[in-house]
């Protein structure tokens, strides 16, 4: 009797389809050696709203009997792999309704394993992911965040090299043999692909986990009322409104102390409150009025409310005043008006190393022109993250900030071809 | 100063009016000082708001008097105006209460305590005016508080007591009154009507409370929620409809208390079942072609009564199980149909015969579908249910659990 149960987290929208095809890879593969499986995803979570973290899960076992056995509730409460495919939500997993925030690695069995598709090192990751009371072991898929999409499905072979990884984490339930004749019969699969799932199949490399590693803090968490202490009339009560930040000057909105935004965000504004000329726009248009207005009259984004979305980097007139950077390249959600008003010359460094730095501009989504993917995706640069741009990201204002769209000019050139463990690349 | 040298004229109390049951309704809407009322055509339902029309028109009550363009519309602007506090009333018929199903599913969810008058009427195919109560069944199951009247006066007392029951903090649920189409709603009868000073006593004003639309109560009404919060949401409305028993009970004495006059039994009337070997049952005008045969049945000797159900959610199962304990053999005639029902019986007949599942005394039971799309519930029909129920008596079962009456076969 085997069975193996295994979860991909991954963003809404962006990477519904790849999250689709690992749970029916595993299915499909596990099949070829006679097992049982099913794949499903939590049909709670929001797959079809940008960004929003959700689940899908796969389930397979030896006999019909031991599969139901696993499949008799409604998602598994525990597991032997977390795949993320988008490394940002190490940080924790926050369902669109209220959960609190969920320890990427929370559902794992002791010495379960956690996947992650990342450009960021073990250690890196494991400042984000928090602290565990048993033992796992990390395995890092060298890659950006996939971006499969809803619409359109980015022939990135992130699916296959995941899949090709799991035959080496669970070597007794997926053989490779198994994976690779799955990939073959996918009708998106092919020779190619099933080369990308050896090579990463060859190439992955776990490492252990230990109870002392990871991020030390408590995520926020809160208990559920009982019906009887829930407001009748499917009412909630409203946010107060807010209140000066100091001395009576500023603001700063009421939030909700049960629903951040912590794990929504794929990305984060980055401000340069030196150059900001007040001008309100992005304030004024942020969709989750995340901005708070210091006493100054300047805009700061509190990152307890910030979607990540890039509307302010988008209104913004400024060159480089507002600039998305990646998540992946910050640690805590501290405010960037209150780091720069205690140090402007300390804050003016880490501002430039952050909107320079080639990997962490790189979008995993919000593309400002078209082809900027497919430029991130440039051949031979995939483990790197792929970005390739000169200078901040260019915006709708891209004419003002004297940064003119990258417009691919090389139409033909395959993505296919450029992913990194395909051969003859 | 003037002195008074004799007692002032005893204020007049209540007024006799000949007026339909719809006009009643109009009446209590106008004694309620209702806010709100939102209309929309379809026969027989457009009679009251032809009624409210004309007591807005002749400075008898001030409300806003909103045409809606469909009965969606119509019962989703009443819905948000009550979360802001008015006290509203609404209504339909047929097909035009099957329209507004979107709105009246959320309506006892939000705890909306409206009132509406559903006209009955046949659902459409094949188009028709006349009398079937499906329509206002629809909304069984959902929280709305269900209730079926027989005559002018019960629509007028029963708005009244409506209104106390909907908007007492414990229940705050939507009340439909069904009244039936033609018999009831184009039918005028002697009324006594009261005066606003006595209806004051007995019906407060509607205070939302915490539950309020107001910018001094910023709330979110109806946000989307996961499978981690419906079921309590489920919880707190079954919790309400429960606490009606109460508060119903509570109406009917206390409008007695005011009014010197209604039923003791608020649940259903019960006619000369005292003695009652066969019990018929039945909601709505039927009863008045019941009690005559009744009557008549009396006179050869047949002991047979009669219970006219007047609220059928919640539905008075323990009461009707006590009151059904000493028949031989009980009739239910629906205005209704259940295709594929249990039995193939009608909504009523199947709810009473669950209600009795667990009495120590179980009569049989038989349904009768009867006086479909208005046709005539005749004396004959009511001889044959009541022949049939004797003959079940006799044999201590049921030949046909079901039978269809007034058929030409």
């Amino acid at each position: 009797m085997a069975h193996l149960i295994c979860e991909v987290v991954y963003r809404g929208i962006f990477q519904k389809n790849l999250a689709s095809r690992i749970t029916r890879g595993i299915v499909l593969s596990a099949r070829k050696a006679g097992k049982w499986g099913i794949a499903f995803g939590r049909y709670g979570d929001s797959p079809q709203r940008n960004g929003i973290p959700a689940k899908d899960f796969a389930i397979v076992a030896d006999t019909q009997e031991e599969l139901e056995q696993h499949m008799a509730r409604y998602e598994p409460k525990e597991l032997h792999v977390t795949i993320c495919v988008d490394d940002t939500l190490c940080k924790g997993v926050e369902s669109w309704a209220w959960y609190g925030l969920q320890p990427i690695n929370r559902l794992l069995l002791p010495n379960g394993h956690l996947l992650v598709s990342s450009t960021q090192s073990a250690e890196e990751l494991l400042k984000d992911a928090h602290k565990k009371d048993a033992p796992y072991s990390l395995w890092i898929l060298p890659g950006k965040a996939s971006l499969a999409g809803l619409w359109v499905y980015k022939e990135d072979h992130t699916e296959v090299r995941v899949l090709g990884a799991l035959a080496k984490i669970a070597p007794k339930i997926l053989s490779i043999e198994a994976v690779a004749e799955a990939i073959r019969e996918a009708e998106w699969g092919s020779d190619l692909k099933v080369e990308s799932a050896r090579k990463a199949y060859e190439r992955i490399q776990g490492r252990p986990v230990k109870i002392t590693d990871g991020n030390p803090e408590t995520p926020y968490s809160f208990q559920m009322p009982k019906w009887w202490e829930m407001r009748e009339g499917v009412t909630i009560p409203s946010l107060p409104i807010g209140k000066p930040i100091e001395g009576g000057e500023g603001y700063r909105p009421e939030r909700s102390a049960v629903f951040k935004k912590f794990s929504t965000r794929t990305m984060r504004p980055v401000i340069d409150f030196d150059t900001c000329v007040k001008c309100t726009l992005c304030w004024l248009q942020c969709p989750d009025s995340c901005f708070d207005v210091t006493p100054e009259g300047l805009y700061d984004a509190n990152m307890e409310a910030c979607c990540g979305c890039g509307i302010c980097e988008a209104v913004c007139p400024v060159e480089n005043c507002i600039t998305m950077v990646n998540e992946a390249a910050f640690d805590d959600n501290a405010s960037q008006w209150e780091m720069w008003r205690k140090d402007k010359g300390a804050y003016k460094a880490w501002l430039g190393a952050k909107i320079t730095d080639k990997v962490h501009v790189g979008r995993s989504h919000g593309f400002r022109y078209r082809g900027q993917y497919e430029e991130e995706l440039k051949a031979g640069e995939l483990e790197l993250g792929g970005a390739a741009l000169a200078s901040g990201i260019p915006g709708e204002n891209a004419d003002q900030k004297g940064l003119k769209p990258n417009v691919h000019e090389d139409k033909s050139s395959s993505i296919v071809t450029g992913v990194a463990e395909a051969p003859g690349g | 100063m003037t002195v008074a040298t004799q007692a002032a004229p005893a204020a007049i109390q209540e007024q006799e009016m000949l007026i339909s049951g719809s006009e009643a309704i109009a009446e209590a809407l106008t004694l309620a000082d209702i806010d709100v009322v939102t209309a929309y055509p379809i026969r027989p339902y457009d009679t009251v708001m032809q009624a409210i029309a004309k007591k807005i028109s002749g400075g008898k009550l001030v409300a806003e008097y909103i045409v809606a363009e469909g009965e969606h519309s119509q019962f989703e602007i009443v819905k948000h105006a009550s979360t802001v506090g008015a006290r509203v009333f609404c209504g339909s018929s047929g097909v035009g209460w099957a329209y507004a199903m979107e709105c009246l599913v959320v309506t006892p969810a939000l705890r909306v305590p409206m009132v509406a008058m559903v006209g009955n009427r046949a659902l459409d195919d094949p188009g028709a005016f006349g009398v079937e109560h499906n329509d206002a069944l629809f909304v069984r199951d959902l929280g709305w508080l269900l209730c079926w009247i027989d005559s002018s006066q019960e629509a007028l007392d029963t708005t009244l007591i409506a209104y106390r029951v909907a908007e007492d903090r414990r229940i705050f649920l939507p009340i439909a009154i069904s009244a039936d189409g033609a018999f009831l709603t184009h039918s005028q009868a002697i009324t006594k009507v009261p005066s606003k000073s006595l209806v004051d006593k007995f019906l407060p004003p509607y205070h939302r409370g915490d539950l309020q639309l107001h910018p001094d109560n910023p709330i979110t009404v109806a946000p989307q929620v996961n499978e981690d919060w419906v079921i309590e949401i489920r919880r707190q409305n079954n919790a309400a409809t429960e606490r009606a028993y109460t508060v119903i009970e509570e109406a009917y004495a206390d409008f007695r208390r005011v009014f010197g006059r209604g039923p003791e039994n608020p649940w259903f009337e019960e006619y000369m079942t005292e003695d009652a070997e066969i019990i018929l049952m039945g909601m709505g005008t039927l009863s008045l072609p019941v009690k005559v045969a009744i009557r008549k049945m009396r006179e050869d000797g047949k002991k047979v009564g009669l219970i006219r159900l007047r609220w059928f959610r919640p539905f008075p199962y323990e009461q009707l199980a006590r009151a059904l304990r000493k028949a031989r053999a009980i009739g239910v005639i629906d205005r209704d149909y259940s295709f594929g029902s249990p039995f193939g019986s009608g909504v009523v007949a199947t709810e009473v015969r669950a209600a009795l599942y667990n009495a120590e005394h179980r009569p049989p039971l038989i349904g009768f579908i009867c006086g479909l799309g208005g046709r005539e519930v005749t004396l004959e029909d009511v001889y044959k249910t009541a022949e049939i129920c004797y003959s079940a008596a006799k044999a201590g079962k049921t030949e046909r659990a079901t039978y269809w009456l007034g058929v030409r076969e």
